[in-house]
């Protein structure tokens, strides 16, 4: 392999080498507790594959796309963007779980899994080969689940992980069964050779091939939440310890979305197996069930860290959208839409992040984690509310940072479409998801405190990462100029 | 440049201010919103600007600059003002310096919150009237909402909860179907325009290259987006029957909050009407004169006759607010160069008379703690500067010659009067000057049981003269508002000057 092409390796080569870092301090020293050298390599490790991808993706050197192995993994605009979007929220999950995991065991398991996991996301982002898609998800999972329980003394993390853990499993048994349907039907599992053969699979075995392709599209949901397969979601980030909760909801969704790009467009080309399922219409359906029941049950939580995953599941339903809206009206806006559902979660990549880690701050804080218990925080911590307060209003599409911009893409591109309807339920649950945001919101500034809030220490690091993930939402607004043309062209090349 | 300035030494002074000591917040941020001040007054002794910036005018202080590309329509960051926008500016910078000298006695808790939200609040303004390309418009317009919930939310009265909550979803739900209904005209423009800037889109619209949106014919959508954006604008300004965010709001705001949003606020609403309904869509606007006169007639009339019916001093001047911008929608719908110069000019004049009534009351407030005029009277003899001013102000209102609502409403009279695109201007026209009489009604009812007669006060405070830096501010309102009717040409040449661009349309004016 030349030598241009390992370079495309490198981000996904320091999340492996941060990984192995921390396996060798480990070993030097067991019984480690000095949690900020362990904080600090996985943070460098994850931004260093952040800025080696974003640089490699603005430079344009790997378009219109490199193959790699015989075709098993594929470098292309879309791969290094969502590298960026794992890389950042790595980086950010890793500085903020520095002050929170302080006085707990096992620190660098806790930080080699979050590596791990990492790295599974960056082998799915170039995964081209429907076997590298399931290797790949499972790395990214099994981690997973290990840190979901990581607070292992706590009820209901523990329970928390072992239901994602027996929802992961069956979804994967269903995604393996999928795959292997479509093996029957096509003879290949590379996504390329598929798309050849989807047309005369798509004519000879109808039946098989669409069971395939619905049994991917479970495992999809599964790892993006949507429905049918979200409702892991809830529990597991309500019980998962928040930096892990920041860390599922927003790279280990962009992992999801960025395999069911790649697969669905690349390898089952909607012209070649509608005559066996309708993909299309399949996600029209899943979008708009996945954004309506996320959003309206999001208005009636009463514990912010419940509303922040169902949330997040409506935000799944936003950026399915990206694939709902491929009717095969032409290149330049079916382009606009998949690329929008990129940008949709690079900005959700910092957004929620940042959301989360607040969590994270106030259960530091040992304040609560209903609406009730963040009466008046402004009064005490003013910097981070309006962090806070950022992404919120970003989250529910208010122009004070990326959100209102990248989600304008996906309804503006929605509605060149021809799905315009698909842009008006949108835009309503858009509105809906103002009254819950909003909440927090008042709760933080308006609201008073029926005792006294008391806060004894503001942890540095969790701090930087929240304000650092504010910053960047903001900028993303006017800063989003950086990356939409390389989204756009991104989709352009996959379609 | 000039506008790039503007917006950045407000939000430097808006961080500046929120990480201050509350101690010393307010003076800071007194001191941080005069370069604001000064860079547009300089601004308005140099502007060189001449038609209508939407209407191939020549554009001052214009600023050009790539941002976004969304297929074909591409996203621009385009600042610049005309005569329409750069006296709103002017309005804002001046109403926020001196609302912050208004906010020292009565905001006593948080305050380096507050004036930072009032300057980041400046800063969106700013960037409302200075925006030539929608999607930027549609960030400030946003923008603003966010600093106002706030203030009103956190240093409001007692339901400011509600208040708060109501105003942020009423204008907000405004504001998508506005969005909404503009996205349409710009995709029922198709090839014709290549980005989403106010000029290009007007001046495609006006040249009738509007083609069908979908199933929908050109005529219809521009009627449906005219429709759209009426409706969300009129949230803003407000009319009847979309008023009622209003009085809930003014009420539950601290006063300087109250100042900014009747002064500038409000004027968002009907500077968006203007620049969007009827510059770009005259034909509809036309269509729509009768109902729309109607809308303006009964904001004018029912407004004032619900201020008649209050008894808390706020709640009067408030709802007498309904009414002015009734008079503006008026101006509008006629079409004439006095009608829809004469509504501009009331826009600004309106903002420092309803500022300065605000202010008044809230000034009063601070010693008798009490609203309601039935708790005082003869306070003219405790109070002679306040009292002086609340007079003023008052006959401001009422339309008293050599002031600036009298040149304002005579303005909009005269040209209603002559409008020939509003079938009945006659008639619409004598209602609405019924209109005055009724603000003659109740503000000298008002005036005269609070400040004159002998001296009673139902809450047990002792009165003393307002502090320097609660007179200033009134004074100063009390000069411009008196410039402004002595020499309405201070601003109303620019206006007439952009304004005219927008009436010409092929016919007869």
């Amino acid at each position: 392999m030349e030598l241009n092409n390992w370079l495309l390796l490198v981000p996904t080569g320091a999340f492996v080498l941060a990984a192995l870092a921390l396996f060798v301090i480990d070993s030097i020293d067991p019984d480690s507790t000095n949690g900020t050298l362990l904080s600090a390599v996985t943070t460098a490790g994850a931004v260093a594959a952040a800025m080696v991808s974003g640089g490699l993706l603005l430079s344009g050197a790997a378009d219109p796309g490199v193959e790699l192995f015989d075709g098993q993994l594929v470098v292309d605009g879309m791969s290094l963007i969502f590298t960026f979007i794992f890389g950042s929220v790595t980086a950010l999950v890793a500085l903020g779980s520095h002050d929170y995991i302080r006085e707990l065991p096992h620190k660098a398991e806790y930080y080699l899994l979050v590596l791990l996991a990492a790295t599974g996301m960056s082998l799915m982002a170039s995964a081209n080969s429907l076997a590298v898609v399931f290797v790949s998800l499972e790395l990214a999972s099994l981690p997973s689940y290990a840190l979901v329980a990581y607070l292992k003394t706590n009820r209901g993390s523990v329970e928390a992980a072992l239901k994602y853990f027996l929802i992961g499993a069956l979804s994967s048994s269903i995604l393996v069964y999928g795959i292997s349907l479509v093996y029957a039907s096509t003879g290949s599992l590379l996504l390329t050779d598929i798309a050849a053969e989807a047309g005369t699979a798509a004519s000879d075995y109808p039946g098989v091939l669409g069971i395939g392709i619905l049994m991917v599209a479970g495992g999809v949901a599964f790892k993006t939440a949507s429905v049918p397969f979200h409702f892991w979601a809830p529990e597991a980030y309500e019980g998962a310890p928040a930096p892990v909760s920041a860390f599922l909801s927003s790279a280990s969704k962009a992992a999801g979305f960025v395999v069911a790009f790649r697969v669905f467009v690349v390898a089952f080309p909607i012209g070649s197996v509608v005559a066996s399922i309708d993909w299309v219409l399949l996600f029209q359906v899943l979008a708009v069930l996945t954004m309506t029941l996320g959003n309206f049950a999001a208005a009636t939580q009463e514990n912010v860290k419940r509303m922040l995953a169902y949330s997040s599941i409506g935000h799944a339903g936003y950026v399915l959208i990206g694939l709902a809206a491929l009717t095969g009206v032409g290149g330049g806006t079916e382009s606009i839409v998949l690329g929008a559902g990129m940008l949709h979660l690079l900005v959700y990549g910092f957004m929620n992040t940042g959301a989360f880690l607040f969590v994270a701050l106030v259960e530091r804080w040992e304040i609560g984690r209903t609406f009730e218990d963040y009466y008046g925080l402004a009064r005490e911590a003013p910097i981070a509310c309006v962090a806070m307060t950022v992404f919120m209003f970003s989250l529910a599409g208010l122009p004070v940072g990326g959100g209102f911009l990248s989600k304008y893409y996906l309804f503006a591109g929605a509605v060149g479409a021809g799905v315009w309807w698909l842009a008006l339920i949108g835009a309503f649950n858009s509105v809906i998801s103002l009254f819950y945001y909003s909440r927090v919101v008042k709760a933080m500034w308006i609201e008073e405190p029926s005792e006294p809030i008391e806060i004894e220490r503001y942890p540095t690091a969790l701090y930087a990462a929240i304000v650092i993930a504010a910053v960047v939402t903001v900028v993303l607004l006017p800063g989003l100029a950086v990356f939409d043309t390389a989204a756009f062209d991104a989709a352009a090349a996959l379609l | 440049m000039y506008i790039e300035a503007l917006i950045l030494l407000s939000l430097i002074g808006a961080g500046v201010v929120f990480l201050a000591p509350n101690r010393y917040a307010g003076k800071l941020a007194f001191w941080l919103s005069l370069p604001p001040l000064l860079v547009s007054l300089y601004m308005y002794a140099i502007f060189d600007g001449s038609g209508n910036a939407l209407l191939d005018g020549d554009i001052a202080f214009e600023t050009f600059g790539e941002w976004l590309t969304l297929g074909q329509y591409a996203i621009n960051y385009h600042v610049g003002v005309d005569g329409i926008s750069l006296p709103l500016i002017v309005l804002t910078t001046v109403l926020v310096t001196l609302s912050i000298l208004s906010a020292w006695t009565p905001i006593d808790d948080r305050q380096s919150q507050f004036y930072g939200l009032v300057l980041f609040l400046e800063a969106s303004l700013i960037g409302v009237f200075a925006a030539l390309d929608f999607i930027l418009w549609f960030v400030f317009w946003e923008a603003v909402l966010i600093p106002m919930y706030f203030l009103i939310g956190i240093w409001g009265g007692p339901r400011r909860k509600y208040a708060a909550i109501k105003f942020f979803v009423y204008t907000n739900l405004a504001s998508l179907v506005m969005f909404i209904g503009y996205l349409g005209l710009v995709f029922g423009l198709g090839d014709a325009v290549t980005s989403t800037g106010l000029p290009e889109v007007a001046q495609a619209l006006r040249a009738g290259q509007l083609g069908a949106l979908g199933p929908v014919g050109p005529e219809a959508l521009a009627f449906v987006a005219f429709l759209a954006m009426f409706v969300g604008f009129a949230v803003k300004v407000p009319v009847v029957p979309v008023h009622t965010w209003l009085p809930d709001a003014h009420v539950e705001a601290p006063t300087p909050a109250s100042v900014l949003l009747a002064g500038v606020l409000l004027k968002m609403g009907t500077y968006a009407l203007l620049r969007f309904n009827f510059t770009m869509l005259p034909e509809q606007a036309i269509a729509l004169a009768v109902p729309i006169a109607t809308i303006a007639v009964i904001s004018i009339i029912y407004g004032a006759l619900l201020a008649l019916a209050q008894s808390d001093l706020k709640r009067i001047v408030a709802y007498s607010s309904v009414s002015s911008m009734g008079y503006v929608i008026l101006g509008l719908v006629a079409y004439t160069v006095y009608g829809v110069g004469g509504a501009t000019f009331q826009m600004v004049a309106h903002g420092l008379i309803s500022g300065l009534l605000f202010m008044t009351v809230g000034v009063i407030y601070n010693e008798t703690h009490t609203r309601m005029v039935g708790d005082m009277s003869g306070l003219a003899d405790k109070m002679p500067v306040t009292s002086g001013v609340f007079v003023a102000g008052a006959f401001a209102y009422m339309g008293l010659p050599l002031m600036a609502g009298f040149a304002a409403e005579l303005f909009i009279f005269l040209g209603a009067f002559e409008s020939t695109v509003l079938p009945g201007a006659v008639v619409f026209t004598a209602v609405a000057m019924f209109g005055i009489v009724v603000v003659a009604g109740y503000l000298l009812w008002a005036m005269q049981r609070s400040l004159f007669g002998p001296f009673r006060l139902e809450t047990d405070y002792e009165l003393s003269p307002a502090p320097l830096h609660d007179v200033v501010p009134l004074v100063t309102l009390v000069l411009l508002i008196v410039l402004l009717g002595t020499a309405p040409d201070v601003f109303f040449e620019m206006i007439r000057d952009a304004t005219h661009p927008v009436l010409d349309f092929g016919g007869d004016l």
